[in-house]
């Protein structure tokens, strides 16, 4: 019954008339980013650390801005998916099969709605398993030595790539790139590496930047290189005609879907794409033949969109109880946890217990403004995604020079982000993913440190790092997280494209 | 900016101190009092929002402002990389003469400098103008530890180095690591490098491995043990000040009167640029004395777990210099500079 005090403690941080506003204002960009094709959700959280420190937020306030951009890009993706068969991101890829259907057949506001409702319904399921797992894996936390976050870490590495994956071997030399970056800097000992006598390098490189750079500015120069100044063309939707039997209809699949997405959320790696995934398959098998899958079934919009929120949620449980993200945004969110000098993990739930709870509070408020800006205010939205990015992208890029200047005060660090952003590009012109260089980057030094801690304490006796039944484990899981993806992975991709194919 | 700043700056980098000071009174002529702050005065932190440094510029900024010490407002400034060095290499070669800024400074800056990790530059590039408080340091085990007090630690240390591993929030041959080196040392202990020190992010996350059971003995502040202290997952054996501390920490052992006679405050003050005149020094000399007697000062070290601890002036420098040296023996002694 503790957790309900701090939970309570939380609303009266959450519902600060400022940390409201925040909140209302991540949720709703965070829509915004996602409906925009092309701008995932961890693209969005990076666009908007910089404004963050802009606006020189405190801790929390900057941390309930962007996890309500966070939530609200879960809920945007579905736009573009529905409206243009585009997904707005990676998770919102399942939409399309019985989003856009609907929407051909004149049912697209009816769509938009469902979904709307579906979201919030699998975000809040999972929320509320956040609360109550949270708290208990927390405590559990304190039995990790430094073999086991060694073993934990090798872990996130493993699974990195997720079950869907294209290219594993890209995915492993986008590791070993961020790993590298990492050892730049003095370590722990008082050794220099790689600083080559430039002061501003002897801290290793700021991973705000690298971040900002990697995602933000390498955006930016896709942009340029397009010259695609025009926006889409205006897309009209029906009128709403929602009845409380067809949401009715869509509850039992929006649960499941929580509860499916909240478990996929939870193990590192999997994130939002397989809740989403998964939620469908199980719908389509569990109504077999009652359902018209893939023809615009209502149910078939309901299952992934709670899936996606509910994995959402539920990557947040690793990340904010060990420190280990369980996807890209939340690796983007570690980030600035740790910029703001905040360091996840069991600590953090009694010594910050002001920004977790209100966090986790704001997740729940921002869950409710989710659902009227995406209800009633969806139009707004549908015009939006007609606006050209030429008017967007300068602001996106102005808000990152300014937010990253306002840090440290220094050009250095401009001249930094630009490089990152150039090496961003060309990263993704090789169709190298740039989430695992941010996880190496943010996790290589803790892994490292705890490599050395776990041999320091063994007297250099490399055995320890198995030597416990926690270890074993996750040594056991992290070798499982490396060999599935070569044999479900296929497996997995041709059935999504089957799926694909069919509602085309 | 005044005419005389101006001046100032434009000749500090070349002309000796005494023309300079000269030119500066004949232009100040028209002012009644030797030096006044005029419009603007910064801080340098030199590090992000949210550490001890921050902390330090804002809160005696903020108590500057209160005792109308400075005519406007005080600006803090975050310098952040190399632990200090950046804001150290700029006030040395870009703000030189500049008496409108106070960098603030703490062990860290005289333990980097003690081990050459600001190269090129030393302790004598700066006016060292005072400290305000300190944090102090402790050495800790978890509740259900098998050491009842220093000694006994000590002793399991002095029979085995290897036996008693030591968690702390600083680096490598940073000041938590020092601690434990400066209390072995005192207990007689010889081989100091053997003696185990994992180094972690923060105090926070030291501290939950040694509760977890996973590392012997925690070295840290007071203030970072605050938290396990008072929900009794820590037992705290001694703590590195020369008396016991007020209020809720008088409970508390020093190491001193446990017959290991090892002080470990991390203090925090100001250093500003060389080449100010003995004016502008004399006049943050007599602020710094003025803050650390006021009211709003006390308060601010109450409800932050400040503990005693003033010096200004030459006391300061010298105190800064005798710091410095005696890391540096202790770095040697270890291995950890040559």
């Amino acid at each position: 019954m503790e957790t309900l005090g701090f939970l309570v403690d939380g609303f009266g941080v959450a519902l600060q008339p400022h940390n409201l506003m925040f909140a209302l204002m991540g949720a709703f960009l965070g829509t915004l980013i996602g409906a925009l094709p092309g701008l995932g959700p961890a693209n969005g959280v990076a666009i908007l650390i910089p404004l963050a420190f802009t606006l020189g937020l405190a801790p929390e306030t900057a941390m309930i801005m962007l996890t309500s951009v966070y939530a609200g890009a879960m809920y945007g993706g579905r736009i573009s998916s529905i409206l243009l068969n585009i997904p707005g991101d990676e998770p919102a890829m399942m939409t399309c099969l019985d989003g856009y259907p609907m929407a051909m057949k004149g049912k697209a506001a009816e769509a938009l709605a469902i979904s709307a409702v579906a979201s919030f319904i699998g975000s809040l399921v999972a929320t509320v398993g956040l609360i109550l797992l949270a708290p208990l894996l927390a405590d559990f936390a304190l039995t990790f030595g430094p073999a086991e976050y060694f073993a934990l870490f090798m872990l996130a590495f493993a699974t990195l790539g997720g079950i869907t994956g294209k290219n594993p071997m890209k995915t492993v030399v986008a590791a070993c790139i961020g790993l590298m970056i990492a050892t730049v800097g003095i370590d722990s000992t008082g050794t220099q590496r790689y600083t080559f006598n430039v002061l501003e390098l002897y801290e290793g490189v700021d991973f705000i930047i690298a971040i900002v750079g990697l995602f933000a500015i390498s955006e930016l120069m896709f942009f340029i290189e397009d010259r695609a100044g025009g926006g889409k063309e205006k897309i009209a939707v029906n009128k709403l005609s929602l009845s409380w039997k067809d949401i009715r209809d869509i509850l039992p699949t929006s649960l499941r879907g929580g509860v499916l997405g909240f478990v996929a959320g939870v193990l590192p790696g999997a994130g939002a794409s397989l809740g989403s995934f998964i939620s469908y398959t199980l719908e389509k098998r569990v109504l077999g033949s009652k359902g018209r899958f893939g023809e615009g079934d209502p149910r078939g919009v309901a299952a992934p969109e709670a899936g996606n929120n509910g994995a959402s949620s539920g990557a947040l449980v690793p990340m904010l109880t060990l420190g280990v993200p369980g996807s890209g945004t939340t690796a983007v969110l570690l980030a600035l946890l740790i910029s703001l000098n905040i360091t996840p993990g069991p600590l953090m739930f009694t010594q910050n217990a002001d920004i977790v709870w209100g966090v986790i509070a704001a997740l729940l408020i921002g869950n409710f403004l989710l659902l009227l800006l995406n209800i009633p205010l969806v139009g707004i939205f549908v015009k939006l995604l007609s606006v050209p990015p030429m008017y967007l992208l300068p602001i996106v890029t102005m808000v990152a020079f300014v937010g990253i200047y306002s840090i440290s005060n220094t050009t250095f660090d401009l001249y930094f982000m630009v490089a990152f952003g150039v090496f961003g590009y060309v990263l993704r012109k090789l169709e190298i993913p740039l989430v695992p260089i941010i996880l190496g980057l943010l996790l290589g030094p803790e892994m490292e440190k705890n490599l050395r801690h776990a041999l320091e304490i063994s007297d250099g006796d490399w055995m320890v790092l198995w030597d416990s039944g926690l270890a074993i484990g996750l040594w056991v899981v992290a070798g499982l997280g490396l060999i599935l993806p070569y044999i479900v992975g296929p497996v997995l991709r041709r059935r999504m494209k089957a799926g694909d194919a069919q509602s085309d | 900016m005044s005419m005389k700043r101006i001046f100032q700056k434009h000749l500090s980098m070349k002309t000796p101190l005494t023309l300079m000071t000269a030119a500066a009174l004949t232009l100040s002529a028209t002012v009644t009092q030797a030096y006044e702050p005029e419009g603007k005065v910064e801080c340098l932190a030199p590090a992000d929002p949210g550490g001890g440094w921050d902390f330090t510029c804002r809160s005696v900024g903020k108590v500057l402002e209160d005792l109308d010490l400075v005519p406007r407002s005080v600006q803090t400034i975050n310098m952040a990389g190399a632990g200090g060095g950046v804001a150290f290499a700029h006030t040395v070669s870009k703000r030189a003469g500049d008496d409108q800024l106070l960098v603030a400074a703490s062990t860290a800056t005289t333990t980097r400098l003690a081990q050459g990790q600001f190269p090129g530059m030393n302790a004598d590039m700066v006016n060292w103008i005072g400290a305000l408080g300190a944090d102090y340091g402790v050495i800790a085990v978890a509740e259900d530890s098998e050491y009842d007090d220093l000694p006994e630690l000590m002793d399991a240390v002095r029979e085995d180095p290897r036996s008693v591993k030591f968690a702390g929030g600083s680096a490598k041959g940073g000041w938590d690591h020092l601690k434990v080196l400066i209390a072995a040392q005192k207990a007689g202990i010889e081989n100091l490098p053997r003696i185990p020190y994992l180094s972690y992010n923060n105090g926070g996350e030291a501290m939950t491995q040694v509760v977890g059971g996973h590392v012997d003995a925690f070295t840290g502040d007071i203030t970072e043990a605050q938290g396990f202290m008072e929900s009794g997952d820590l037992r705290v054996l001694a703590v590195l000040s020369e008396e016991r501390l007020p209020g809720k920490f008088s409970d508390i052992p020093t190491a001193r009167e446990q017959g290991i006679d090892a002080i470990g405050p991390n203090w925090r003050g100001f250093y500003m640029p060389a080449d100010i005149s003995d004016d502008a020094k004399q006049y943050w000399l007599d602020a710094m004395d003025t803050v650390y007697e006021s009211e709003e000062w006390k308060q601010v070290m109450t409800q932050n777990g400040l503990m005693p601890f003033h010096m200004s002036a030459d006391k300061f420098e010298n105190f800064v210099h005798s710091q410095i040296q005696s890391i540096e023996d202790l770095s040697k002694d270890i291995g950890l500079i040559k």
